[in-house]
């Protein structure tokens, strides 16, 4: 067995953070997500000119400096407002930006970005007259949503999704920069401690691939479900 | 007297993919000026006996001859291969081949598809080659688009293009897979008149087609396929106006 | 040059933060990604195009080995692969002491070496992609027409496929600019290093990555600008006449 020099435990409480991390986020940005590709879809010029912005801004700009704008203007942010309290009305509080919080938050928000451009895609490439067929059954605005936009939409978000979801959790790495204690995190501590990089370097990276290949799999496994009745299973890659 | 030599001749060609023997034993001799017709019904093998003779398809058995010379085989433990991929690639350049699908190369125009195998292949100096090639492209009424690239082509046009790259090698023998099945009808006679021409002129071809009455007016001789057979060959006046069999007679009564 | 100068001192009074002092670091962090950022491109692209045809070849052992090395580099983190390099290097016992490290103790390098593994194995798979996507009529013409494989290669199938490939090679350029953000983490002064640096000194984060953010952005949109003029270009030959 390899000797991790007592550093496994806190590997594993790592590669937790990094997975509670990564799901967090994704639900975050798939919300995020639907959210803006309504908002690029929208008639309203004001709300989808937000849209177009918030997704420009963020896939032009590294996501490391958005972290770090994020993580450490949070803060200060925070505090002159809780200033701006304490001055104004007497009210003293304390905020703490957590780095997990603001890991999720930062992460969620950069993919809500990438989410949006897949869902916009996939909600145009469903056929109106889909819809017009719900409709014209008496099924209500909701209901056809849930019973026909959706699941012909997911078939086409689906392979986007994986894909952001495969960047995504690589993207979580980046967490341990501004301080949280993710699995990369103490596996570069560990290696400056005993200079020793490819002993705690590689089975992080083997975690990694690990997650990478398991979702792999269960992306084909949903592609197949929502392909039904469309003659071979869309691919998807990288 | 030195006999000229035979542009191409095939003995005893057999092809087979998996269990199914799609060629089994056909000959051909093309002499200079022939224009050899192959008909049948589709599966018949005509299209892969074409392909042999230039080996897109390597035959199972049987013997190419080019020119005076025999294309050497080797066996593996795939089933026989040329055994001198050079030869081969020389041989190929004699023999230029006109497609059904066109599959002009769609990153260059048609001047560049027509200069592309004359100066990297042949190593024709490149000014003499795009000269010659804008001579066929007059010759085939398609000097002014020149420059266009084929997906701004139509269909005919690519072809009468495809039929000048060809020429432009050069060659001994031109084969026609089956040149106007891809096409509108009404941009088939266009074509048909390029190869009109080049039957004129004594250019040595094989040619698969469904255009019987093309084949009625240019061919020298027709060999009718079936099942990977030659059930019938002659001149044309015989073999499609007087065919033996009732299954040729059938195939060439007008279809409704 | 004394009154821009001038102009420039100018604009900078009264301004605690962005003094000539920053913003020459700034622009030294530039120089560093660019440099970074187009020298790990250009090496990416030269491994992977024989890794792309390689990755095609019918011989398993040819074959094998570069899906695994893709599979790997892509599916784990960058900053990753930067430690493995860059500790590896530095914590290899005895490097001090030989040539090497007058080369390897400048962090440029092995982070130069990471991007490069990094960007080679997606330009890989993409143009690997783009090959495999080549029309078989097209390919069956060029053997047709007597072209040895190598000629095939080198006339037919890298060019078309190549021009195939911009787009998301376009992508690529641009996640590769992003990504060498991190090369700030082993102490190169990139970009995004002296963002920080100017945040830790005037402990400002707002303006300090507010301001990198708008260089980052005017950099995506100068590469989006020159793939999308190369395209226009480069695949003229796939759109109709005159459009």
């Amino acid at each position: 067995m390899i000797d991790l020099q007592g550093y496994g435990p806190r590997l594993l409480e790592g590669a937790l953070v990094t997975v509670e991390l990564a799901v967090l986020s994704l639900i975050l940005a798939v919300v995020l997500g639907l959210l803006t590709a309504s908002a690029k879809l929208s008639r309203n010029r004001l709300i989808h000119g937000i849209g177009t912005l918030y997704t420009t801004l963020v896939r032009g700009v590294p996501d490391l400096v958005l972290m770090m704008l994020l993580f450490y203007g949070g803060q200060i942010g925070i505090n002159m407002l809780t200033d701006q309290l304490y001055y104004a009305f007497d009210i003293d509080i304390f905020i703490n930006v957590d780095a997990f919080v603001a890991g999720v938050i930062t992460i969620g928000l950069i993919f809500g970005a990438y989410m949006g451009e897949t869902f916009r895609g996939a909600f145009q490439s469903v056929e109106e007259g889909q819809m017009e067929a719900a409709r014209a059954y008496g099924m209500s605005p909701l209901l056809a949503f849930r019973r026909v936009r959706f699941p012909l939409m997911m078939r086409h978000a689906l392979p986007g999704i994986g894909n952001n979801w495969m960047v995504l959790l690589k993207t979580t790495a980046l967490v341990s920069i501004i301080g949280l204690t993710d699995m990369v995190r103490v596996a570069a501590e560990a290696t400056k401690a005993t200079h020793e990089p490819f002993l705690f370097m590689l089975p992080v990276a083997g975690i990694y691939l690990l997650i990478a290949s398991l979702s792999e799999w269960g992306f084909a496994k949903l592609s197949k479900r929502y392909s039904t009745g469309f003659g071979e299973a869309s691919e998807w890659t990288n | 007297m030195a006999a000229t030599p035979i542009p191409l001749e095939a003995k005893g060609i057999k092809k087979r993919f998996g269990d199914h023997e799609v060629l089994k034993g056909i000959s051909l001799q093309a002499q200079k000026g022939d224009v050899i017709t192959l008909i049948g019904a589709s599966g018949s093998g005509k299209s892969t006996f074409l392909r042999c003779m230039n080996l897109l398809e390597q035959p199972d058995e049987g013997e190419l001859i080019v020119h005076n010379e025999t294309i050497g085989f080797r066996a593996t433990k795939h089933g026989r291969e040329p055994a001198d991929w050079k030869q081969v690639e020389r041989i190929r350049a004699k023999l230029s081949m006109v497609f059904q699908n066109f599959n002009l190369w769609s990153h260059m125009t048609l001047l560049e598809n027509v200069i592309e195998a004359p100066v990297n292949v042949l190593k024709k100096p490149k000014k003499q080659a795009i000269e010659e090639a804008r001579a066929l492209l007059d010759r085939v009424g398609l000097l002014e688009r020149a420059d266009y690239f084929p997906t701004q082509m139509s269909g005919g046009q690519q072809q009468r293009g495809a039929i000048a790259r060809a020429l432009a090698m050069d060659p001994e023998v031109m084969l026609f897979d089956e040149p106007t099945s891809a096409l509108d009808p009404e941009l088939v006679g266009d074509v048909l008149k390029v190869m009109r021409d080049l039957a004129d002129e004594g250019r040595t071809m094989i040619l698969v087609t469904h255009e019987i009455a093309f084949a009625r007016d240019v061919s020298s001789q027709v060999i009718y396929l079936h099942q990977g057979v030659v059930e019938e060959v002659g001149a044309p006046a015989d073999v499609l106006d007087n065919p033996r069999s009732e299954r040729l007679r059938q195939f060439l009564a007008p279809k409704h | 040059m004394d009154q821009l100068n001038a102009w420039f001192t100018q604009l900078l009074a009264g301004n605690a933060i962005f003094t000539a002092n920053t913003l020459g670091f700034y622009w030294n962090g530039l120089v560093t990604t660019v440099q970074l950022v187009f020298l790990c491109l250009l090496l990416g692209i030269v491994l992977a195009v024989p890794l792309a045809i390689g990755r095609g070849s019918k011989r398993w052992w040819i074959k094998w080995p570069i899906y695994a090395y893709t599979y790997v580099f892509r599916g784990t983190p960058l900053l990753i692969q930067l430690y493995l390099v860059y500790y590896g290097v530095v914590f290899f016992n005895g490097i001090q002491d030989t040539i090497f490290w007058e080369v390897f103790k400048d962090a440029f390098y092995p982070a130069l070496m990471a991007f490069t593994l990094n960007t080679a194995a997606y330009t890989t798979e993409i143009f690997r992609g783009a090959i495999k996507n080549t029309a078989k009529g097209e390919i069956e013409a060029a053997r047709a027409y007597g072209m040895s494989k190598g000629l095939m290669m080198r006339r037919i199938i890298l060019p078309s496929a190549f021009r195939r490939a911009l787009p998301a090679y376009g992508n690529e350029v641009i996640f590769m600019l992003h990504a060498s953000a991190v090369a700030s983490v082993v102490t190169i002064m990139d970009l995004t290093g002296a963002a920080y640096y100017v945040y830790a000194r005037f402990y400002a984060p707002f303006p300090a990555f507010i301001f990198v953010a708008l260089i980052y952005l005017c950099l995506t949109f100068s590469i989006m600008f020159v793939f999308r003029r190369l395209e226009k270009r480069l695949l003229a030959h796939l759109r109709p006449r005159g459009a």
